[in-house]
């Protein structure tokens, strides 16, 4: 599923507003959860699943192609958790399909 | 704190103009549409932010870490998120202290 899937299903159930609208709330919600983790922010969404930011110290790499010496600069990257309603909702359909590629809607 | 549903209903509500109950509406159907994607195996991908995708793992062998007696960590589903290049270079960008975002969880 795409974002663009996305509004589509959610527009399926909010028949009364215009998909544009929804097509709007769903590029606002993902920048303000961009911009939230950019800042440092922590999102929780309950039993869906918390991100936040993961520290990672700098550290003396290599490159494995040229052998190299490379030091990595401290950073932070995005982590996430799910909740355990999407853990147990997931976790039921062990070994079922899955569908890694998009369907055409 | 953390962000939570209803700072990003408030957020619809503020920039987009819906009322209050349909900003929760969306915001509530955003996250259990990508839940529902997710319980029937397919994975979700929202460019800009990010991958929301499922792996089969099989058993293995664990520990309680409390009593250190060995238990099977049985087979399982579970959701594990890509951030997408976009997310993860502004993410590396923010400077702010870690004690901070420790405070917080």
């Amino acid at each position: 599923m795409v974002k663009s899937q996305l509004a589509n299903k959610i527009s399926d159930k909010l028949p009364h507003l215009p998909m544009k609208a929804i097509e709007m709330c769903v590029h606002e919600t993902i920048d303000l959860l961009s911009d939230a983790l950019s800042a440092g922010r922590r999102i929780e969404i309950r039993g869906f699943g918390s991100l936040k930011l993961n520290f990672r110290a700098p550290r003396n790499a290599h490159n494995p192609k040229t052998g190299e010496k490379v030091a990595t600069i401290a950073k932070y990257t995005p982590a996430f958790k799910p909740g355990k309603d999407l853990r147990d909702r997931v976790n039921a359909q062990y070994g079922q399909p899955m569908i890694a590629e998009t369907l055409d809607d | 704190m953390a962000i939570t549903k209803a700072d990003i209903a408030e957020h619809l509500f503020s920039s987009l103009g819906l009322n209050k109950r349909e900003a929760k509406e969306v915001v509530e159907l955003f996250f259990e549409e990508i839940r529902q994607a997710l319980e029937s195996g397919e994975m979700v991908k929202l460019s800009g932010f990010g991958n929301f995708m499922l792996r089969d793992k099989c058993e293995r062998p664990g520990r309680n870490p409390k009593t250190g007696k060995e238990v099977p960590v049985t087979a399982r589903r579970v959701v594990t998120f890509r951030a997408g290049q976009k997310l993860k270079s502004r993410v590396e960008k923010y400077a702010g202290n870690e004690s901070q975002e420790d405070q917080d969880t």
